[in-house]
C-alpha cells in the first residue's frame, strides 16, 4: 500500500491504548482516528463529521479530550490514549457510562463514546458541575437523535454518585 | 389462550421502562455498526460526483485517475451496463441510474467511482477524473419547474411497480411533475360562497437534510461463485435484496443483506443509496468494495422536500371551518425515490385533523436539479402541519377566537371520518388538545414583556394517517434451552426496536424482555419486512412477532398439556415455565427434554401481519379504509424574542401525543422529545442554501443542527394512551409524532409575542428582524411578512 503522490513513507509510533502498549506504522497525513480505527481494537472511535465539529471521534490523549479525526496520528508518538473501551472495571461499567445507561442518554448510541469521554474530562475538572455548565462544556459533541436533555441528566447523575461516594 | 395476553392480565413486560437491551454495548464501544465491519481484500470506493446542475456527458476521462499508484480500477456507467443490464433503480419511478450515462441531474450526481485499498489514494484519484458537460439549463424551483416549457429534468419517467400502494403509478414524459394526487369532499367552491370569511395563504419550506451521525455506509463481497454479500446501513434490507436482485436478473435467493445498529437514519437510509453502486463494484472488480460517505456527501444523497402550500379556508362568524382548498407542491429534486408516496399519503392530510364539510386536495411532485429529495421524519407531515397550523391561528385570530378554543370548535374526534371517508378510529385528536392545553396552562395568563424581549406562546396539532399497506413478517424461534430469539427485519436505528419487540415476545412468552434476544436484519435469516420507516414498526412487526411469539406458546401449552396430562386451556406461561392451575410446572427446558428427549430441537412460530385497505378512488381519494392507524402529535411552544436582534429563544417545548399504548414509556419519551428537538433545528436554522444548483454549505460547519445549546431549558413529553384495537397490546406507532407541530407552535409563539407572523421557514433571527422592521416593530398586529 502505497500513499498518493509520494506521501506514502511510513513512520513508526509507539502509545498506550487503554493501557496497553500498541506499535503502528503511520503515514505523515493519517489522523488519529484512522489509526485507531486500524487497530481494529476500539470500535467506540468513529468519524462522522471529519472536521472536528461534531464531536463524535472523540477520544482522550494524555486525559485531553481531542477529536481524533483531527489530530495527526504522528503527534500520538508516546500519548497515553484511552476510549470508553477503557472505562470498565471488569464487568463493572464507569459511573459515568451507567449513569448513561440508567438516564437512557442515547438513542442510536454512534454519538455516545465521545459524549461520554467529553463529561468525563468535565467531571474531572469540576465534580459538580450545574446544567449550565454541561451544556456549555458538551457544546461541540452533537447528538441528532436530540438525547440531549438525557445526556445532562445522567451526567449529573454521575456526578451525584461521585459526591456520594467521595462523601462516603 | 388469548386471556393471556389482554392488557390488564399480563405479565408485566409491557408499560415497563426497560432500558435498551444495547445499552451496554452502546456505553462501551462493542455495538455493532456497519461503519466498523470490514473483509479481507477489501477495496475502498470513492466517488466522483458531476459539477453541473443538468448537462450531458460528452467526455469522460479516467485515464488519469487509473495511472495513479493504487488505484485498482474506475467504474464508470458504461462499465455498470455490463452487471446491470438497464441500471435504472427507485421505490415509485425507476429514475435513477447507478451512475449517470448520458446526463446529470444535479450538482453531486454520481458520474464513476475510483476503486482503491487505501481510501486516501481512491479519494485523491477522484479528483483526477476528468469529465466535459454540455450543460443544459436547469430549473431549481418547483412552481418554476411545473411551469409548461420548463427544463425536463427527466425526458421520460417510468414507474416501478414494487410496492402495492404505488402500482397505480402511470408511466409520463414532457412533464417534470412526476405525479399528483386530488381528494375532493362535498362542493368547494359552493361553501367558499357561502362563507362569512375566506383566508387564504401560502407558506414554503426550505430544503434540508437528515443528517445522520453514522454516514451512509455499505459493503458489498461475493460469497462463493454466485453469490452477494451486502453490508450495509439501511432502514430497508428486504427492499434492497429485491431492488438489487431485479438489477442484476438474480433470484433474491442470491442476494444477502445485513444490517447492524444504525447510527441514526431518520429516513434517510431506505430504499437504494450505496448498496446497487456497491454491488455493480464488487462484481465489476471481483473483490469486496466498500463506500464510506462524508458529511458533505449525505447533503448530496438524500434530503427533505422544499414545499409550496397554498390553503384557503371558507369560515363563518362563529367560527366552523366550511370548506378548505390545499394546493401542495412538493419539490422532487432530481430523482423521484419515494416522493410519490410523500405527495398521496401526506398529500391526503393536508386539511388538518378538523371537520371539515367541503375539502379539495391536490397535491403535486415536482422534479427539478436539486439534490434527490425522500423521506425525512415525518414524510412530509411536518411541512404541511406549518402550513394548515399557522394558517389556522391565522384565523383564530382575525375572528378574535382563542386559538385553543377554535380547535376546540372544529377539531375532529374519535370516530369521525377524515375528509378521505376513513374515520379516525381510537385516535385521541381532542384528548391531545386538551393534554396540551393544560400542560401549556392555557387558561392562565402569560407575561408576555414589553421591552426588548418579549414572550408568547403558540399551540399547533397535526395528524398522520400510518403508510398502507404493507407487510410484516417474523420469526420466533424457541431452543433446546429454552431460550428464545426474535428473527425481525425492523431496524434498530435508535428508536428501540430491539427493545420494544422483545417486550412484546417476552410479554407473550412469559419472559423478560432481557431474556430475549433480538437477531438484527439478515435477509437470509429474518424474514420480509418492507422496511423501518413511518413509524410503522411497532404497530406491524409487533403484531407479527406477537402472533409468532403466541405460535411458539401454544406449542409449549400442547407440549405441557400432555407431560401434565391437562387441559391445555387451563395452562399458562410464567417466569419460563409453563403453570398448571395445581401449581405444578416444567420448565421451558423441561419441556423440550419432554418433547425431543434431550436438550434439542427447535420450536419455531410465525407471524405475518398485513392490515386492511382500500384503494383511494382515483378521482376523489375517497377511502373507507386508508390507515391501519391515525397519529396525533401536538407541541406547545414558550418563546422569547430579542426584537434587536430577531433571535428567538424557545423556552419551554411540550410534546403531547397519543401513542396508544406505551410499550417502554422511557422510551417514548426520548423519541418524542427527540423528534422535536431534530425538527425545531429545522424551525429556527437548517436550511441548503444552493448557488446554481450547488450546496454551499454541505458541512456541520455552516449548516448548523441543534446541540446542547439550542435545546429548550425545558423540553417534556405528555403520552397520552388510547389503545388501538388492532395494535400490539394497543400501542401506536410514535417515531416521528414529535416532528408534526413543532414549527407552527413556534411560529404561532412568536406571532404571539411579536405580532409578526412568518411564513417561510426556517425562522432565522434575519428573516424575523426584517420581518419586525416591515412591521414597525414588536407589538404591531399588523405585521406580516410578505
Amino acid at each position: 500500500m502505497s500513499g498518493p503522490n509520494g506521501a506514502g513513507a511510513f513512520r513508526t509510533i509507539r502509545f498506550r491504548l487503554n493501557g496497553r502498549p500498541v506499535e503502528m506504522a503511520v503515514r505523515a497525513f493519517e489522523t488519529l482516528a484512522d489509526v485507531l480505527r486500524r487497530t481494529g481494537q476500539v470500535g467506540s472511535v468513529r468519524e462522522s463529521c471529519g472536521q472536528g465539529l461534531c464531536g463524535t471521534c472523540t477520544v482522550l490523549v494524555d486525559g485531553l479530550a481531542i477529536s481524533s479525526c483531527l489530530y495527526l496520528a504522528a503527534l500520538a508518538d508516546g500519548a497515553e490514549i484511552q476510549t470508553v473501551e477503557g472505562l470498565a472495571s471488569g464487568e463493572k461499567l464507569h459511573p459515568l457510562q451507567q449513569a448513561f445507561v440508567d438516564c437512557g442518554a442515547f438513542q442510536c448510541g454512534f454519538c455516545t463514546p465521545g459524549m461520554i469521554l467529553t463529561g468525563l474530562q468535565l467531571l474531572r475538572e469540576n465534580p459538580d458541575p450545574d446544567e449550565e455548565e454541561i451544556r456549555r462544556y458538551l457544546s461541540g459533541n452533537l447528538c441528532r437523535c436530540g438525547a440531549y436533555p438525557e445526556i445532562v441528566r445522567a451526567i449529573r447523575q454521575a456526578a451525584r454518585n461521585g459526591r456520594e461516594e467521595a462523601g462516603t | 389462550m388469548a386471556t393471556l395476553t389482554q392488557v390488564g392480565q399480563q405479565v408485566g413486560q409491557v408499560g415497563r421502562s426497560v432500558p435498551r437491551l444495547e445499552s451496554r454495548a452502546k456505553v462501551s464501544g462493542s455495538a455493532e455498526y456497519v461503519y466498523h465491519v470490514a473483509v479481507p481484500g477489501m477495496l475502498h470506493g470513492k466517488i466522483v460526483r458531476s459539477s453541473v446542475a443538468h448537462g450531458r456527458i460528452r467526455r469522460l476521462d479516467t485515464s488519469g485517475a487509473r495511472a495513479q499508484p493504487g488505484v485498482y480500477a474506475v467504474i464508470t456507467g458504461q462499465d455498470v451496463l455490463r452487471v446491470m443490464p438497464d441500471p435504472h433503480y427507485g421505490p415509485a419511478f425507476h429514475d435513477q441510474p447507478v451512475l449517470a450515462l448520458d446526463k446529470v441531474r444535479f450538482v453531486g450526481d454520481p458520474v464513476a467511482v475510483v476503486l482503491a485499498e487505501d481510501p486516501h489514494v481512491a479519494e485523491e484519484a477522484a479528483a483526477l477524473v476528468e469529465v466535459e458537460y454540455e450543460e443544459l439549463p436547469a430549473v431549481f424551483d418547483e412552481l418554476e419547474a411545473a411551469r409548461p416549457g420548463a427544463p425536463l429534468v427527466h425526458e421520460v419517467i417510468r414507474p416501478a411497480t414494487t410496492f402495492a400502494d404505488l402500482k397505480h403509478l402511470a408511466g409520463r414524459s414532457g412533464t417534470n411533475v412526476a405525479m399528483e394526487y386530488h381528494l375532493r369532499r362535498g362542493d368547494v367552491e359552493e361553501a367558499f360562497a357561502r362563507a362569512d370569511y375566506v383566508f387564504e395563504d401560502v407558506f414554503r419550506t426550505q430544503q434540508t437534510a437528515h443528517l445522520p451521525l453514522e454516514p451512509f455506509v455499505c459493503l458489498a463481497h461475493p460469497e462463493g461463485p454466485d453469490r452477494l454479500v451486502i453490508y450495509t446501513a439501511t432502514q430497508s434490507p428486504s427492499f434492497v435484496r429485491s431492488e438489487v436482485a431485479r438489477l442484476l436478473g438474480w433470484p433474491e435467493n442470491r442476494v444477502r443483506v445485513r444490517t447492524a445498529f444504525l447510527g441514526g437514519g431518520f429516513g434517510a437510509k431506505l430504499y437504494i443509496k450505496l448498496e446497487a453502486l456497491a454491488a455493480a463494484c464488487c462484481l465489476l472488480a471481483g473483490r469486496p468494495v466498500k463506500i464510506t460517505l462524508s458529511m458533505e456527501e449525505q447533503f448530496l444523497t438524500i434530503t427533505r422536500h422544499p414545499t409550496t402550500f397554498r390553503i384557503r379556508s371558507g369560515v363563518t362568524r362563529d367560527g366552523r371551518i366550511v370548506a378548505r382548498a390545499c394546493e401542495v407542491w412538493w419539490n422532487g429534486g432530481a430523482y423521484a425515490d419515494i416522493s410519490p408516496r410523500v405527495t398521496q399519503k401526506s398529500g391526503f392530510t393536508a386539511s388538518g385533523p378538523y371537520d371539515i364539510e367541503n375539502v379539495r386536495i391536490d397535491s403535486y411532485v415536482v422534479y427539478t436539479n436539486r439534490p434527490p429529495t425522500g423521506a425525512l421524519r415525518g414524510f412530509g407531515i411536518p411541512q404541511l402541519v406549518w402550513a394548515y397550523e399557522s394558517h389556522t391561528d391565522i384565523i383564530a385570530h382575525r375572528l378574535g377566537m382563542d386559538p385553543v378554543e377554535f380547535r376546540r370548535i372544529n377539531l375532529l374526534s374519535n370516530g369521525q371520518p377524515h375528509a378521505t371517508g376513513t374515520p379516525l378510529t381510537d385516535t385521541a385528536t381532542r384528548e391531545v388538545l386538551e393534554a396540551l392545553a393544560k400542560a401549556m396552562e392555557w387558561d392562565k395568563p402569560l407575561e408576555r414583556g414589553s421591552g426588548r424581549y418579549r414572550r408568547g406562546r403558540g399551540i399547533a396539532i397535526g395528524l398522520k394517517a400510518c403508510v398502507a399497506p404493507t407487510t410484516s413478517c417474523a420469526t420466533v424461534v424457541l431452543y433446546g434451552d429454552g431460550s428464545v430469539a426474535v428473527l425481525a427485519g425492523t431496524v434498530d436505528m435508535g428508536q428501540g426496536s430491539d427493545t420494544a419487540l422483545a417486550q412484546i415476545a417476552a410479554e407473550t412468552l412469559g419472559l423478560q424482555a432481557e431474556q430475549v434476544r433480538v437477531v438484527h436484519p439478515d435477509t437470509d435469516v429474518t424474514p420480509y419486512d418492507m422496511a423501518t420507516l413511518g413509524s410503522r414498526s411497532l404497530f406491524h412487526m409487533g403484531n407479527a412477532v406477537k402472533q409468532a411469539a403466541e405460535q411458539v406458546r401454544d406449542q409449549l401449552l400442547a407440549i405441557a398439556a400432555r407431560a401434565l396430562e391437562a387441559d391445555a386451556e387451563q395452562l399458562v406461561v410464567r417466569d419460563g415455565a409453563v403453570w398448571a392451575p395445581g401449581g405444578q410446572s416444567l420448565s421451558f427446558k423441561e419441556l423440550m427434554v419432554h418433547r425431543f428427549g434431550m436438550q434439542a430441537g427447535t420450536l419455531v412460530g410465525t407471524g405475518t401481519y398485513l392490515p386492511p385497505y382500500a384503494k383511494p378512488d382515483p378521482e376523489t381519494g375517497q377511502s373507507e379504509e386508508i390507515t391501519p392507524f391515525w397519529m396525533v402529535g401536538g407541541c406547545g411552544a414558550e418563546v422569547e424574542v430579542d426584537t434587536y436582534t430577531g433571535r428567538v429563544r424557545v423556552l419551554r417545548l411540550v410534546n403531547a401525543a397519543d401513542v396508544g399504548r406505551a410499550i417502554n414509556p422511557a422510551i417514548v419519551r426520548t423519541q418524542l422529545n427527540g423528534a422535536s428537538l431534530m425538527q425545531l433545528g429545522m424551525t429556527l436554522m437548517e436550511e441548503m442554501v444552493l448557488e446554481q444548483g450547488q450546496v454551499v454549505n454541505a458541512s456541520l460547519a455552516a449548516y448548523k443542527i441543534p446541540g446542547f445549546g439550542d435545546v429548550p431549558p425545558v423540553v417534556e413529553a405528555v403520552l397520552v394512551e388510547m389503545p388501538h384495537r388492532h395494535g400490539p397490546f394497543g400501542a401506536k406507532g410514535v417515531g416521528e409524532t414529535g416532528t408534526f407541530a413543532v414549527s407552527a407552535a413556534v411560529a404561532n409563539a412568536i406571532y404571539d409575542a411579536v405580532g409578526v407572523r412568518i411564513r417561510e421557514l426556517p425562522i432565522t433571527p434575519e428573516r424575523l428582524l426584517a420581518a419586525l422592521r416591515r412591521s414597525g416593530g414588536a407589538g404591531s398586529q399588523e405585521g406580516e411578512e410578505g
